[in-house]
Protein backbone atom coordinates (compact mmCIF):
# COMPACT_ATOMS: atom_id res chain seq x y z
CA UNK A 1 0.00 0.00 0.00
CA UNK A 2 2.80 2.34 0.89
CA UNK A 3 6.24 1.88 -0.50
CA UNK A 4 9.15 4.08 0.41
CA UNK A 5 12.25 3.51 -1.66
CA UNK A 6 15.60 5.06 -0.81
CA UNK A 7 13.96 8.27 0.19
CA UNK A 8 16.17 11.22 1.11
CA UNK A 9 15.33 14.79 1.95
CA UNK A 10 17.86 17.54 2.37
CA UNK A 11 17.24 21.07 3.52
CA UNK A 12 20.25 22.88 2.18
CA UNK A 13 23.24 21.27 3.87
CA UNK A 14 21.10 19.48 6.47
CA UNK A 15 20.01 15.94 5.68
CA UNK A 16 16.73 15.35 7.46
CA UNK A 17 15.98 11.96 5.95
CA UNK A 18 18.78 9.81 4.66
CA UNK A 19 18.03 6.95 2.28
CA UNK A 20 15.18 5.26 4.09
CA UNK A 21 13.13 2.39 2.71
CA UNK A 22 10.16 0.54 4.14
CA UNK A 23 6.79 -0.77 3.08
CA UNK A 24 3.41 -0.90 4.72
CA UNK A 25 0.91 -3.61 3.82
CA UNK A 26 -2.77 -2.96 3.23
CA UNK A 27 -4.75 -2.68 6.44
CA UNK A 28 -1.70 -2.47 8.64
CA UNK A 29 -0.90 0.08 11.34
CA UNK A 30 2.72 1.06 11.23
CA UNK A 31 4.28 2.92 14.11
CA UNK A 32 6.85 5.49 13.20
CA UNK A 33 9.06 5.98 16.13
CA UNK A 34 11.97 8.26 16.75
CA UNK A 35 13.29 11.02 18.95
CA UNK A 36 12.34 14.58 18.11
CA UNK A 37 14.10 15.75 14.98
CA UNK A 38 14.68 12.23 13.70
CA UNK A 39 12.92 12.94 10.42
CA UNK A 40 9.46 11.55 11.17
CA UNK A 41 7.55 14.65 10.12
CA UNK A 42 9.71 15.15 7.05
CA UNK A 43 9.07 11.59 5.89
CA UNK A 44 5.35 12.04 6.43
CA UNK A 45 5.36 15.31 4.55
CA UNK A 46 6.97 13.64 1.59
CA UNK A 47 4.46 10.80 1.74
CA UNK A 48 1.54 13.21 1.73
CA UNK A 49 2.91 15.20 -1.19
CA UNK A 50 3.48 18.30 0.90
CA UNK A 51 7.07 18.43 -0.27
CA UNK A 52 9.00 16.54 -2.92
CA UNK A 53 11.86 14.22 -1.91
CA UNK A 54 15.47 15.13 -2.74
CA UNK A 55 16.06 11.57 -3.88
CA UNK A 56 14.24 8.27 -3.98
CA UNK A 57 10.53 7.82 -4.31
CA UNK A 58 7.37 7.12 -2.39
CA UNK A 59 4.41 5.20 -3.74
CA UNK A 60 1.12 5.60 -1.94
CA UNK A 61 -1.94 3.54 -2.91
CA UNK A 62 -0.25 2.67 -6.19
CA UNK A 63 0.62 6.24 -7.20
CA UNK A 64 3.98 7.91 -7.06
CA UNK A 65 3.39 10.92 -4.84
CA UNK A 66 5.68 13.06 -6.93
CA UNK A 67 4.64 11.93 -10.41
CA UNK A 68 0.90 11.64 -9.77
CA UNK A 69 0.30 13.87 -6.76
CA UNK A 70 -3.43 14.46 -7.23
CA UNK A 71 -4.21 10.75 -7.52
CA UNK A 72 -2.10 9.95 -4.47
CA UNK A 73 -3.60 12.80 -2.43
CA UNK A 74 -7.13 11.64 -3.26
CA UNK A 75 -6.29 8.44 -1.43
CA UNK A 76 -4.40 9.91 1.50
CA UNK A 77 -5.64 11.51 4.67
CA UNK A 78 -3.13 13.49 6.65
CA UNK A 79 -3.20 14.85 10.16
CA UNK A 80 -0.19 17.13 10.61
CA UNK A 81 1.44 17.71 13.96
CA UNK A 82 -0.60 20.87 14.47
CA UNK A 83 -4.12 20.28 13.17
CA UNK A 84 -4.56 22.63 10.18
CA UNK A 85 -7.63 24.52 11.38
CA UNK A 86 -8.88 27.95 10.41
CA UNK A 87 -9.49 29.65 13.76
CA UNK A 88 -12.37 31.81 12.53
CA UNK A 89 -14.34 29.03 10.91
CA UNK A 90 -16.83 26.93 12.82
CA UNK A 91 -16.17 23.21 12.96
CA UNK A 92 -19.02 22.50 10.55
CA UNK A 93 -17.94 25.17 8.06
CA UNK A 94 -14.39 23.93 8.27
CA UNK A 95 -15.36 20.32 7.59
CA UNK A 96 -17.61 21.46 4.74
CA UNK A 97 -14.68 23.24 3.16
CA UNK A 98 -12.47 20.18 3.68
CA UNK A 99 -15.12 17.92 2.14
CA UNK A 100 -15.32 20.21 -0.89
CA UNK A 101 -11.62 20.37 -1.62
CA UNK A 102 -11.22 16.65 -0.97
CA UNK A 103 -13.84 15.93 -3.56
CA UNK A 104 -16.64 14.49 -1.43
CA UNK A 105 -19.66 14.61 -3.79
CA UNK A 106 -22.20 17.28 -3.00
CA UNK A 107 -25.11 14.88 -2.40
CA UNK A 108 -23.30 12.83 0.24
CA UNK A 109 -21.37 15.71 1.76
CA UNK A 110 -23.64 16.56 4.64
CA UNK A 111 -24.16 12.93 5.66
CA UNK A 112 -20.42 12.32 5.50
CA UNK A 113 -19.66 15.35 7.67
CA UNK A 114 -22.23 14.28 10.25
CA UNK A 115 -20.83 10.77 10.24
CA UNK A 116 -17.28 11.99 10.76
CA UNK A 117 -18.35 14.31 13.56
CA UNK A 118 -20.05 11.41 15.30
CA UNK A 119 -17.12 9.11 14.79
CA UNK A 120 -14.61 11.56 16.23
CA UNK A 121 -17.09 12.78 18.88
CA UNK A 122 -17.03 16.42 17.94
CA UNK A 123 -20.74 16.87 17.17
CA UNK A 124 -21.23 18.88 20.36
CA UNK A 125 -18.85 21.60 19.12
CA UNK A 126 -20.15 21.69 15.53
CA UNK A 127 -21.00 25.37 15.66
CA UNK A 128 -18.06 26.64 17.64
CA UNK A 129 -15.14 28.39 15.96
CA UNK A 130 -12.12 26.11 15.62
CA UNK A 131 -9.91 28.70 17.30
CA UNK A 132 -11.91 28.45 20.53
CA UNK A 133 -11.57 24.69 20.91
CA UNK A 134 -9.47 22.85 23.46
CA UNK A 135 -6.43 20.95 22.28
CA UNK A 136 -8.28 17.65 22.50
CA UNK A 137 -11.11 18.85 20.29
CA UNK A 138 -8.74 20.42 17.81
CA UNK A 139 -6.90 17.16 17.46
CA UNK A 140 -10.17 15.35 16.82
CA UNK A 141 -11.38 17.91 14.31
CA UNK A 142 -8.03 17.37 12.61
CA UNK A 143 -8.68 13.64 12.59
CA UNK A 144 -12.16 14.17 11.14
CA UNK A 145 -10.50 16.28 8.45
CA UNK A 146 -8.05 13.49 7.62
CA UNK A 147 -10.83 10.89 7.42
CA UNK A 148 -13.26 13.05 5.47
CA UNK A 149 -12.79 11.54 2.02
CA UNK A 150 -12.50 8.00 3.37
CA UNK A 151 -8.88 7.65 2.22
CA UNK A 152 -7.19 4.30 1.81
CA UNK A 153 -4.08 5.60 3.51
CA UNK A 154 -3.98 7.59 6.72
CA UNK A 155 -0.91 9.41 7.84
CA UNK A 156 -1.10 10.70 11.38
CA UNK A 157 1.65 12.82 12.87
CA UNK A 158 1.48 12.37 16.63
CA UNK A 159 -2.28 11.94 16.77
CA UNK A 160 -2.43 11.74 20.55
CA UNK A 161 -0.13 14.63 21.38
CA UNK A 162 -1.70 16.99 23.87
CA UNK A 163 -4.66 14.83 24.74
CA UNK A 164 -5.64 13.81 28.24
CA UNK A 165 -5.36 10.10 29.19
CA UNK A 166 -9.02 9.36 28.51
CA UNK A 167 -8.89 11.03 25.11
CA UNK A 168 -5.67 9.19 24.32
CA UNK A 169 -7.36 5.85 24.93
CA UNK A 170 -10.39 6.91 22.87
CA UNK A 171 -8.25 8.09 20.01
CA UNK A 172 -6.20 4.91 20.05
CA UNK A 173 -9.37 2.84 19.94
CA UNK A 174 -10.62 4.94 17.06
CA UNK A 175 -7.38 4.43 15.16
CA UNK A 176 -7.37 0.71 15.86
CA UNK A 177 -10.93 0.53 14.60
CA UNK A 178 -9.85 2.14 11.36
CA UNK A 179 -7.19 -0.44 10.59
CA UNK A 180 -8.28 -3.06 8.11
CA UNK A 181 -10.17 -0.61 5.91
CA UNK A 182 -7.35 1.87 6.05
CA UNK A 183 -3.62 1.58 5.97
CA UNK A 184 -2.19 3.74 8.70
CA UNK A 185 1.16 5.24 9.52
CA UNK A 186 1.29 7.00 12.82
CA UNK A 187 4.26 8.72 14.28
CA UNK A 188 4.89 9.15 17.93
CA UNK A 189 7.58 9.41 20.47
CA UNK A 190 5.35 7.85 23.10
CA UNK A 191 6.44 4.23 23.24
CA UNK A 192 3.52 2.45 24.89
CA UNK A 193 1.37 3.84 22.11
CA UNK A 194 3.30 1.83 19.60
CA UNK A 195 3.04 -1.45 21.45
CA UNK A 196 -0.66 -0.87 21.98
CA UNK A 197 -1.74 0.22 18.54
CA UNK A 198 0.77 -0.83 15.94
CA UNK A 199 1.44 -4.12 14.26
CA UNK A 200 4.86 -3.04 13.11
CA UNK A 201 7.35 -0.44 14.15
CA UNK A 202 9.88 1.54 12.19
CA UNK A 203 12.39 3.23 14.42
CA UNK A 204 14.26 6.07 12.83
CA UNK A 205 17.05 8.13 14.21
CA UNK A 206 18.92 10.97 12.57
CA UNK A 207 17.12 10.34 9.31
CA UNK A 208 18.01 6.66 9.12
CA UNK A 209 15.93 3.57 9.74
CA UNK A 210 17.52 1.74 12.66
CA UNK A 211 14.94 -1.00 13.19
CA UNK A 212 11.83 -2.43 11.51
CA UNK A 213 9.86 -5.17 13.24
CA UNK A 214 6.84 -6.05 15.33
CA UNK A 215 6.93 -4.62 18.84
CA UNK A 216 7.19 -8.15 20.31
CA UNK A 217 10.01 -9.23 18.07
CA UNK A 218 11.89 -6.07 18.79
CA UNK A 219 11.57 -6.74 22.48
CA UNK A 220 12.85 -10.28 22.30
CA UNK A 221 15.44 -9.75 19.61
CA UNK A 222 17.16 -7.02 21.48
CA UNK A 223 17.51 -9.11 24.55
CA UNK A 224 20.92 -10.74 24.29
CA UNK A 225 20.07 -12.87 27.28
CA UNK A 226 16.99 -13.71 29.28
CA UNK A 227 16.76 -12.15 32.68
CA UNK A 228 14.62 -13.49 35.50
CA UNK A 229 13.77 -11.88 38.77
CA UNK A 230 13.50 -14.22 41.74
CA UNK A 231 12.52 -13.50 45.30
CA UNK A 232 13.65 -16.18 47.64
CA UNK A 233 13.29 -16.69 51.38
CA UNK A 234 16.43 -18.75 51.99
CA UNK A 235 16.24 -18.51 55.77
CA UNK A 236 19.51 -16.65 56.05
CA UNK A 237 21.61 -18.83 53.75
CA UNK A 238 23.00 -17.56 50.47
CA UNK A 239 20.91 -18.76 47.57
CA UNK A 240 23.13 -17.17 44.95
CA UNK A 241 25.58 -20.06 44.85
CA UNK A 242 22.76 -22.53 44.39
CA UNK A 243 21.18 -20.53 41.63
CA UNK A 244 24.52 -20.10 39.91
CA UNK A 245 24.89 -23.86 39.71
CA UNK A 246 21.67 -24.32 37.72
CA UNK A 247 22.68 -25.19 34.17
CA UNK A 248 22.24 -22.37 31.67
CA UNK A 249 22.56 -19.60 34.24
CA UNK A 250 25.26 -17.13 33.35
CA UNK A 251 25.06 -14.59 36.12
CA UNK A 252 23.36 -14.06 39.45
CA UNK A 253 23.17 -10.72 41.15
CA UNK A 254 21.43 -9.56 44.29
CA UNK A 255 18.82 -6.98 43.39
CA UNK A 256 17.32 -6.18 46.77
CA UNK A 257 17.18 -7.51 50.29
CA UNK A 258 14.36 -7.30 52.81
CA UNK A 259 15.51 -9.01 56.02
CA UNK A 260 15.60 -12.70 55.09
CA UNK A 261 13.97 -12.27 51.75
CA UNK A 262 16.42 -11.63 48.95
CA UNK A 263 15.66 -10.66 45.38
CA UNK A 264 17.98 -11.95 42.67
CA UNK A 265 18.45 -11.08 39.03
CA UNK A 266 19.34 -14.21 37.17
CA UNK A 267 20.68 -14.09 33.61
CA UNK A 268 20.57 -17.15 31.46
CA UNK A 269 21.64 -18.03 27.96
CA UNK A 270 19.43 -16.58 25.28
CA UNK A 271 16.59 -18.81 24.18
CA UNK A 272 16.88 -21.11 27.15
CA UNK A 273 14.05 -21.32 29.61
CA UNK A 274 15.50 -22.05 33.02
CA UNK A 275 12.40 -21.31 35.08
CA UNK A 276 11.62 -24.91 35.96
CA UNK A 277 15.18 -25.67 37.02
CA UNK A 278 15.40 -22.51 39.08
CA UNK A 279 12.13 -23.27 40.85
CA UNK A 280 13.15 -26.86 41.52
CA UNK A 281 16.51 -25.77 42.92
CA UNK A 282 14.91 -23.31 45.31
CA UNK A 283 11.98 -25.43 46.42
CA UNK A 284 14.20 -28.52 46.64
CA UNK A 285 16.20 -26.84 49.42
CA UNK A 286 13.05 -26.15 51.37
CA UNK A 287 13.29 -22.41 50.76
CA UNK A 288 10.36 -20.24 49.96
CA UNK A 289 10.01 -19.11 46.34
CA UNK A 290 8.01 -15.92 46.73
CA UNK A 291 8.23 -14.46 43.27
CA UNK A 292 9.59 -15.32 39.89
CA UNK A 293 9.05 -13.23 36.77
CA UNK A 294 10.87 -12.55 33.55
CA UNK A 295 12.41 -9.10 33.29
CA UNK A 296 11.52 -7.85 29.81
CA UNK A 297 13.30 -5.10 28.15
CA UNK A 298 10.66 -2.44 27.72
CA UNK A 299 10.19 -0.59 24.48
CA UNK A 300 11.71 2.43 26.19
CA UNK A 301 14.91 0.52 26.73
CA UNK A 302 14.90 -0.80 23.19
CA UNK A 303 14.30 2.64 21.89
CA UNK A 304 17.13 4.13 23.88
CA UNK A 305 19.25 1.16 22.92
CA UNK A 306 18.78 1.52 19.18
CA UNK A 307 18.84 5.27 19.08
CA UNK A 308 21.95 5.69 21.18
CA UNK A 309 23.85 2.59 20.11
CA UNK A 310 23.41 3.68 16.55
CA UNK A 311 26.13 6.27 16.73
CA UNK A 312 28.49 4.19 18.85
CA UNK A 313 28.13 0.81 17.18
CA UNK A 314 26.65 1.05 13.72
CA UNK A 315 27.10 -2.66 12.99
CA UNK A 316 24.97 -3.60 15.99
CA UNK A 317 22.22 -1.37 14.75
CA UNK A 318 22.53 -2.68 11.22
CA UNK A 319 22.04 -6.16 12.52
CA UNK A 320 18.78 -5.07 14.09
CA UNK A 321 17.60 -3.32 10.95
CA UNK A 322 16.44 -5.10 7.81
CA UNK A 323 17.20 -8.74 7.50
CA UNK B 1 -13.23 24.74 -11.11
CA UNK B 2 -15.17 23.44 -8.13
CA UNK B 3 -11.95 23.50 -6.13
CA UNK B 4 -11.26 27.09 -7.17
CA UNK B 5 -14.74 28.11 -6.07
CA UNK B 6 -14.45 26.19 -2.81
CA UNK B 7 -11.25 28.04 -1.97
CA UNK B 8 -12.62 31.40 -3.14
CA UNK B 9 -15.67 30.84 -0.99
CA UNK B 10 -13.54 29.96 2.00
CA UNK B 11 -11.39 33.06 1.47
CA UNK B 12 -14.36 35.36 1.20
CA UNK B 13 -15.92 33.82 4.26
CA UNK B 14 -12.76 34.26 6.27
CA UNK B 15 -12.58 37.95 5.27
CA UNK B 16 -16.05 38.43 6.68
CA UNK B 17 -15.54 36.34 9.79
CA UNK B 18 -12.59 38.54 10.77
CA UNK B 19 -12.72 42.33 11.07
CA UNK B 20 -10.72 42.70 7.85
CA UNK B 21 -13.65 42.91 5.44
CA UNK B 22 -15.50 45.42 7.60
CA UNK B 23 -12.47 47.60 8.19
CA UNK B 24 -11.48 47.58 4.53
CA UNK B 25 -14.97 48.30 3.23
CA UNK B 26 -15.74 50.76 6.03
CA UNK B 27 -12.65 52.86 5.60
CA UNK B 28 -12.88 52.77 1.85
CA UNK B 29 -16.47 53.98 2.08
CA UNK B 30 -15.46 56.73 4.52
CA UNK B 31 -12.59 58.01 2.39
CA UNK B 32 -14.48 57.74 -0.85
CA UNK B 33 -17.46 59.47 0.72
CA UNK B 34 -15.24 62.32 1.83
CA UNK B 35 -13.71 62.72 -1.63
CA UNK B 36 -17.15 62.58 -3.16
CA UNK B 37 -18.43 65.30 -0.89
CA UNK B 38 -15.38 67.53 -1.34
CA UNK B 39 -15.39 67.25 -5.10
CA UNK B 40 -19.10 67.74 -5.35
CA UNK B 41 -18.77 71.06 -3.53
CA UNK B 42 -15.93 72.16 -5.80
CA UNK B 43 -17.84 71.00 -8.85
CA UNK B 44 -20.99 72.85 -7.79
CA UNK B 45 -19.01 76.03 -7.24
CA UNK B 46 -17.36 75.74 -10.63
CA UNK B 47 -20.57 75.00 -12.44
CA UNK B 48 -22.24 78.00 -10.81
CA UNK B 49 -19.42 80.34 -11.81
CA UNK B 50 -18.95 78.94 -15.29
CA UNK B 51 -22.66 78.53 -15.86
CA UNK B 52 -23.17 82.21 -15.05
CA UNK B 53 -20.43 83.26 -17.44
CA UNK B 54 -20.66 81.24 -20.62
CA UNK B 55 -23.55 78.79 -20.53
CA UNK B 56 -24.15 75.08 -19.83
CA UNK B 57 -21.75 73.33 -22.15
CA UNK B 58 -18.50 74.10 -20.38
CA UNK B 59 -19.12 71.99 -17.33
CA UNK B 60 -18.89 68.26 -17.85
CA UNK B 61 -19.84 66.08 -14.90
CA UNK B 62 -17.91 63.13 -16.34
CA UNK B 63 -14.69 65.04 -16.82
CA UNK B 64 -14.83 67.28 -13.81
CA UNK B 65 -16.41 65.11 -11.16
CA UNK B 66 -16.51 61.42 -12.03
CA UNK B 67 -13.03 61.21 -13.49
CA UNK B 68 -11.26 62.77 -10.50
CA UNK B 69 -13.36 60.54 -8.27
CA UNK B 70 -12.13 57.43 -10.04
CA UNK B 71 -8.56 58.67 -9.87
CA UNK B 72 -8.92 59.27 -6.14
CA UNK B 73 -10.44 55.84 -5.67
CA UNK B 74 -7.35 54.38 -7.36
CA UNK B 75 -5.16 56.10 -4.79
CA UNK B 76 -7.22 54.78 -1.89
CA UNK B 77 -6.69 51.30 -3.33
CA UNK B 78 -2.95 51.62 -2.79
CA UNK B 79 -3.59 51.78 0.92
CA UNK B 80 -6.49 49.39 1.23
CA UNK B 81 -5.56 46.49 -1.04
CA UNK B 82 -2.44 45.45 0.92
CA UNK B 83 -4.82 44.80 3.83
CA UNK B 84 -6.77 42.40 1.67
CA UNK B 85 -3.84 40.47 0.25
CA UNK B 86 -1.33 40.51 3.09
CA UNK B 87 -2.78 37.53 4.91
CA UNK B 88 -3.75 35.33 1.96
CA UNK B 89 -0.66 33.13 2.06
CA UNK B 90 1.20 34.42 5.09
CA UNK B 91 -1.54 33.44 7.49
CA UNK B 92 -1.88 29.95 6.02
CA UNK B 93 1.84 29.46 6.34
CA UNK B 94 2.01 30.76 9.87
CA UNK B 95 -0.91 28.75 11.18
CA UNK B 96 0.04 25.60 9.27
CA UNK B 97 -3.23 25.41 7.35
CA UNK B 98 -1.16 25.51 4.18
CA UNK B 99 -0.47 21.85 4.98
CA UNK B 100 -4.14 21.11 4.49
CA UNK B 101 -4.24 22.85 1.11
CA UNK B 102 -1.00 21.37 -0.17
CA UNK B 103 -1.90 17.81 0.84
CA UNK B 104 -5.44 17.97 -0.54
CA UNK B 105 -6.17 16.86 -4.09
CA UNK B 106 -6.04 20.37 -5.49
CA UNK B 107 -3.36 21.91 -7.68
CA UNK B 108 -1.31 24.97 -6.77
CA UNK B 109 -2.96 26.89 -9.59
CA UNK B 110 -6.41 26.11 -8.20
CA UNK B 111 -5.35 27.35 -4.78
CA UNK B 112 -3.91 30.54 -6.23
CA UNK B 113 -6.91 31.23 -8.46
CA UNK B 114 -9.22 30.54 -5.53
CA UNK B 115 -7.39 33.03 -3.37
CA UNK B 116 -7.31 35.53 -6.20
CA UNK B 117 -11.04 35.22 -6.83
CA UNK B 118 -11.80 35.47 -3.11
CA UNK B 119 -9.82 38.71 -2.84
CA UNK B 120 -11.39 40.01 -6.06
CA UNK B 121 -14.86 39.32 -4.69
CA UNK B 122 -14.14 41.33 -1.57
CA UNK B 123 -12.63 44.08 -3.70
CA UNK B 124 -15.68 44.11 -5.96
CA UNK B 125 -17.93 44.39 -2.91
CA UNK B 126 -15.81 47.30 -1.77
CA UNK B 127 -16.04 49.29 -4.98
CA UNK B 128 -19.71 48.42 -5.29
CA UNK B 129 -20.18 50.91 -2.42
CA UNK B 130 -19.27 53.73 -4.80
CA UNK B 131 -22.26 52.88 -6.94
CA UNK B 132 -24.38 54.61 -4.32
CA UNK B 133 -22.53 57.85 -5.05
CA UNK B 134 -22.73 57.30 -8.77
CA UNK B 135 -26.43 56.60 -8.40
CA UNK B 136 -26.86 59.99 -6.73
CA UNK B 137 -25.13 61.68 -9.64
CA UNK B 138 -27.34 59.86 -12.12
CA UNK B 139 -30.52 60.79 -10.28
CA UNK B 140 -29.65 64.50 -10.00
CA UNK B 141 -27.55 64.98 -13.11
CA UNK B 142 -27.10 63.35 -16.47
CA UNK B 143 -23.60 61.89 -16.74
CA UNK B 144 -22.50 59.74 -19.67
CA UNK B 145 -23.01 56.15 -18.43
CA UNK B 146 -20.49 54.55 -20.79
CA UNK B 147 -17.67 56.52 -19.22
CA UNK B 148 -18.76 55.35 -15.79
CA UNK B 149 -18.80 51.74 -16.99
CA UNK B 150 -15.29 51.93 -18.44
CA UNK B 151 -14.18 53.53 -15.20
CA UNK B 152 -15.45 50.56 -13.23
CA UNK B 153 -13.87 48.10 -15.67
CA UNK B 154 -10.61 49.95 -15.22
CA UNK B 155 -10.92 49.88 -11.43
CA UNK B 156 -11.55 46.15 -11.44
CA UNK B 157 -8.62 45.42 -13.73
CA UNK B 158 -6.25 47.67 -11.86
CA UNK B 159 -7.34 46.13 -8.56
CA UNK B 160 -6.77 42.70 -10.08
CA UNK B 161 -3.17 43.66 -10.87
CA UNK B 162 -2.58 44.92 -7.36
CA UNK B 163 -4.14 41.80 -5.89
CA UNK B 164 -1.99 39.47 -7.99
CA UNK B 165 1.13 41.36 -6.91
CA UNK B 166 -0.09 41.28 -3.30
CA UNK B 167 -0.64 37.52 -3.49
CA UNK B 168 2.88 37.06 -4.76
CA UNK B 169 4.36 39.06 -1.89
CA UNK B 170 2.17 37.26 0.64
CA UNK B 171 3.41 33.92 -0.66
CA UNK B 172 6.97 34.94 0.16
CA UNK B 173 6.63 35.41 3.90
CA UNK B 174 4.99 33.96 6.99
CA UNK B 175 4.63 37.36 8.56
CA UNK B 176 1.52 39.36 7.74
CA UNK B 177 3.02 42.69 8.73
CA UNK B 178 6.08 42.15 6.57
CA UNK B 179 3.83 41.07 3.74
CA UNK B 180 1.52 44.07 4.13
CA UNK B 181 4.35 46.57 4.39
CA UNK B 182 6.23 45.30 1.36
CA UNK B 183 3.01 45.17 -0.64
CA UNK B 184 2.23 48.75 0.29
CA UNK B 185 5.73 49.90 -0.68
CA UNK B 186 5.57 48.07 -4.01
CA UNK B 187 2.13 49.49 -4.81
CA UNK B 188 3.32 52.98 -3.99
CA UNK B 189 6.35 52.50 -6.19
CA UNK B 190 4.19 51.26 -9.05
CA UNK B 191 2.10 54.40 -8.66
CA UNK B 192 4.91 56.95 -8.55
CA UNK B 193 7.37 55.21 -10.84
CA UNK B 194 6.59 57.52 -13.76
CA UNK B 195 6.74 60.76 -11.80
CA UNK B 196 10.33 61.20 -12.89
CA UNK B 197 9.48 60.14 -16.43
CA UNK B 198 9.48 63.64 -17.87
CA UNK B 199 13.03 64.24 -16.62
CA UNK B 200 14.45 61.18 -18.35
CA UNK B 201 15.22 60.30 -21.93
CA UNK B 202 12.48 59.30 -24.36
CA UNK B 203 13.06 55.53 -24.02
CA UNK B 204 13.22 55.52 -20.24
CA UNK B 205 10.22 57.79 -20.19
CA UNK B 206 8.02 55.43 -22.14
CA UNK B 207 9.23 52.44 -20.12
CA UNK B 208 8.47 54.19 -16.84
CA UNK B 209 5.08 55.31 -18.05
CA UNK B 210 4.32 51.82 -19.18
CA UNK B 211 5.28 50.34 -15.81
CA UNK B 212 2.99 52.54 -13.77
CA UNK B 213 -0.13 50.49 -13.06
CA UNK B 214 -2.13 53.60 -12.22
CA UNK B 215 -1.07 55.44 -15.38
CA UNK B 216 -2.86 52.88 -17.53
CA UNK B 217 -6.01 53.56 -15.58
CA UNK B 218 -6.21 57.14 -16.84
CA UNK B 219 -7.71 56.28 -20.22
CA UNK B 220 -10.44 54.19 -18.61
CA UNK B 221 -11.63 57.22 -16.66
CA UNK B 222 -11.91 59.12 -19.93
CA UNK B 223 -14.18 56.45 -21.30
CA UNK B 224 -11.51 54.90 -23.52
CA UNK B 225 -11.35 51.13 -23.65
CA UNK B 226 -7.96 50.63 -25.28
CA UNK B 227 -6.72 47.09 -25.98
CA UNK B 228 -3.22 48.32 -25.11
CA UNK B 229 -4.30 48.81 -21.51
CA UNK B 230 -6.38 45.65 -21.42
CA UNK B 231 -3.40 43.64 -22.60
CA UNK B 232 -1.21 45.36 -20.03
CA UNK B 233 -3.56 44.64 -17.14
CA UNK B 234 -4.19 41.05 -18.09
CA UNK B 235 -0.46 40.47 -18.58
CA UNK B 236 0.41 41.91 -15.18
CA UNK B 237 -2.31 39.82 -13.55
CA UNK B 238 -1.21 36.59 -15.22
CA UNK B 239 2.43 37.32 -14.54
CA UNK B 240 1.73 38.01 -10.88
CA UNK B 241 -0.24 34.79 -10.53
CA UNK B 242 2.40 32.86 -12.44
CA UNK B 243 5.15 34.13 -10.15
CA UNK B 244 2.99 33.25 -7.14
CA UNK B 245 2.75 29.69 -8.46
CA UNK B 246 6.54 29.60 -8.86
CA UNK B 247 7.01 30.95 -5.37
CA UNK B 248 4.65 28.38 -3.84
CA UNK B 249 6.45 25.62 -5.70
CA UNK B 250 9.85 26.88 -4.57
CA UNK B 251 8.69 26.96 -0.95
CA UNK B 252 7.65 23.38 -1.40
CA UNK B 253 11.14 22.33 -2.40
CA UNK B 254 12.73 24.29 0.37
CA UNK B 255 10.35 22.71 2.86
Amino acid sequence: MIEVQHLSKRYGPVTAVDDISFTVERGEILGFLGPNGAGKTTTMRVLTGYMPPSAGKAIVAGYDVFERPIEAKRRTGYLPETPPLYPDMTVRDYLTFVARIKGVPRNTRKARIDEMMRKTRIDDVANRPCGKLSKGYRQRVGLAQALMHNPEVLILDEPTAGLDPKQIIETRELIKGLAGDHTIILSTHILPEVSQTCQRVVIINRGKVVAVDTPDNLTSRLRGSETMYLQVDAQGTDAAAVLQRVSGVTRVAVADTKQQIVGYEVDSEAGRDVRRELAAAVVGRGWGLLEMRPMRMSLEEIFLHVTTEDAAAPEAAAEVAHE
Amino acid sequence: MNNVLAIAHKELKSYFSTPIAYIVIGFFALLFGYFFYAMLIIFNQQSLQLGGLEGQNNVDINQQLIRPLFLNASVILLFVLPLITMRTYSEEKRSGTIELLLTSPVTDIEIILGKFLGAMALYAAMIAITMIHMGLLFSYGNPEWKVVVTGYIGLLLMGGCFISVGLLISSLTKNQIVSGMITFAVFLLLWVVNWIASFTGPTTQSVLNYLSITDHFDDFTKGILDTKHLVYYFSVMSFGLFLTARSVDTERWKG
